[in-house]
């Protein structure tokens, strides 16, 4: 008989949590410790030479924390994950598993800004090289390709300039090459977008955005698919004797998780950007409701898309799943449930019309994050992108009068009373 | 019975079942077999190792092949390549074993119909060590999607 198939909002609230054994506690236990005892010698020799499964120390491995890997791992559909403190964290985690000195990354070069900045200036210090190409076209990333290429890396969703990726268009590129496909799918969640099921190889996130969903924690997680043919000859790292992990091959020993177990023995445990288990318990909390808060900013963000394309005090409006978007055809074969929350507008009357917007929204909060529960806006060229000239601005996709919205959950009619009575002054 | 890859049926394979014959385990504490019988040992189970170059493997005498095993065997789990598992599985038919087990990356089928034939149950390309992690617990911790969904306190 074959197993029960599981729907999505199921694996939302109960995937990677059975209660607690040892007490029954329905909700998840925070395990807040840094150590877990060993049975004996012998038990802990096997522990340490992964013979068996189990927690040594939390840098490693948690309880609570492997509740919240579960679960993303099988919102996506993938094999295993790990998680780590950070979006960013994650993202490194995932490439320094891939890569090593004189290694090379073809990378989208629409990628969120600091994402941008750790490829570019960090992994350049490393001696990991990043060629940056045109997100929209397969064949530059084919292009580009080197003998030393270990990876691409593009994003579901760009930001801030809501590019939607050809996936599978990426993962033919990928599998040509022998090289795994990785998908930032921080902006989409998978409940909008799998990537797995379009080709990709590996998944990140930055768990503190919509996965997380409420402005409260930091978190990332690398996900794999257990579909990569480790074997094939350029990943001698997962199928020769391990130097990091004395001897053990990855692949051989773990298959279809090997990736994942060499993040955690080699990568996470040398380098340390773990994830905190309280943090591991607020994230997933989040994802308990994540199927009920992605269609509701899809909806809003497309409602308030609309309003705002008709506005006279706004010039245009940029959102994938917008009639006559430039994206609208490829986010409505990636994203059919809809786009998500985030869209950028641009007020007439350039950078100062843009300034007095912010300065004049009510309950529309001021920062630098998305992905909230509440809505959230920013001017992107008086903060984020304010130590970029002009041009370099333009270049990373941000204009004088763009602003960006993370639309939250408010009642959909408050969100755009606030909108108009600012764009309203930021035209006196 | 026959050929059994889903949660229910391996949790009640591993459940029944103690003396596990471990065909092609190696003496090398690095190597895949001796990862999964030493687990196994560990979690209750007899390993009987069926391997004619050594003498003792984790603590148990070595046999030749299977039909050498004084006593019952409940799983003949064969770490062997594909091609020896038509004899492997009649040598599993031929020694009364209840479940003939191919390793991670092994499968063949000639073997599974040889074995289903002789009333064997067959599971193909699955770890005994990662299903019984899986289901049991232990491969959650490393982060594994076990598939799951219970609110069964185990």
């Amino acid at each position: 008989m074959a197993d029960h198939r599981f729907g999505f909002d199921t694996l939302c609230l109960h995937a990677g949590q059975i209660p607690d054994a040892a007490t029954g506690a329905r909700a998840l236990p925070i395990y807040q410790t840094t150590s877990f005892v060993f049975d004996s010698a012998d038990h802990a020799a096997s522990l340490f030479n992964l013979q068996t499964f189990g927690n040594v120390y939390s840098r490693i491995s948690n309880p609570t924390v492997a509740a919240l890997e579960e679960r993303v791992a099988a919102l996506e559909g993938g094999r295993a994950a790990l998680a780590a403190a950070t979006g960013m964290a994650a993202q490194m985690l995932a490439l320094l598993t891939l890569c090593r000195h004189g290694d090379h990354i073809v990378a989208a070069r629409t990628l969120y800004g600091g994402t941008y900045s750790q490829l570019a200036t960090t992994f350049d210090q490393f001696g990991i090289e990043v060629t940056f190409v045109d997100a929209d076209d397969a064949s530059a990333f084919k292009n580009a390709l080197k003998p030393r290429t270990k990876a691409l890396y593009a994003e579901t969703i760009g930001n801030p300039q809501l590019n939607v990726c050809d996936i599978a268009a990426l993962s033919a590129v990928a599998r040509d090459a022998g090289v795994p496909l990785v998908i930032d799918n921080t902006m989409a969640s998978p409940f909008l977008c799998r990537p797995f099921e379009h080709g990709a190889d590996i998944v990140v996130h930055s768990v503190t955005k919509y996965l997380g969903g409420h402005g409260t924690t930091m978190g990332g997680i690398v996900v794999e698919s257990g579909k990569f043919p480790w074997d094939n000859g350029n990943f001698p790292q997962m199928t020769e004797p391990s130097r990091g992990y004395h001897g053990v091959r990855f692949f051989e020993t773990f298959g279809d998780f090997g990736f994942t177990m060499k993040a955690r023995m080699e990568t996470m445990r040398t380098l340390g950007p773990t994830l905190a288990p309280l943090s591991a318990f607020l994230l997933l909390q989040g994802i308990e409701t994540l199927h009920l808060r992605m269609p509701r900013h899809s909806a809003s963000a497309l409602a308030i898309a609309q309003h705002l394309a008709a506005h006279p005090a706004v010039e245009w409006v940029n959102y994938p799943l917008l009639s006559g978007n430039r994206y609208e055809e490829l986010a409505r074969r990636y994203l059919p449930h809809g786009a998500g929350g985030i869209l950028t507008f641009g007020v007439r009357g350039g950078a100062a019309a843009g300034v007095r917007f912010i300065e004049a929204v009510e309950f529309l909060s001021h920062l630098a994050n998305i992905g909230d529960a509440k809505t959230l806006v920013i001017h992107p060229a008086s903060t984020t992108h304010r130590q970029l000239s002009e041009d370099e601005q333009l270049a990373a996709g941000v204009t004088p009068e763009m602003i960006r919205l993370s639309v939250g959950l408010e009642t959909p009619d408050d969100i755009l009373w606030d909108l108009d009575q600012a764009l309203e002054k930021s035209q006196r | 019975m026959g050929r059994v890859d889903d949660i229910a049926g391996l949790r009640r394979i591993l459940t029944q079942s103690r003396v596990i014959a471990v065909v092609g385990l190696s003496p090398n504490w690095y190597r895949p077999s001796f990862f999964a019988a030493k687990y196994m040992q560990e979690h209750g189970y007899r390993a009987i190792p069926v391997n004619p170059n050594a003498e003792e493997i984790l603590g148990e005498k070595c046999y030749p092949d299977v039909a050498a095993i004084p006593g019952a065997v409940d799983i003949v789990d064969c770490f062997r390549k594909p091609e020896e598992m038509p004899d492997l599985a009649r040598a599993a038919v031929a020694k009364g074993a209840k479940v003939f087990w191919m390793q991670l990356g092994i499968a063949s089928d000639e073997a599974a119909k040889i074995a289903l034939a002789g009333g064997l149950e067959v599971v193909q390309n699955r770890c005994v060590k990662i299903e019984h992690a899986r289901l049991m617990g232990g491969l959650h911790w490393a982060g594994v999607n076990t598939g799951i969904v219970s609110a069964r306190r185990t």
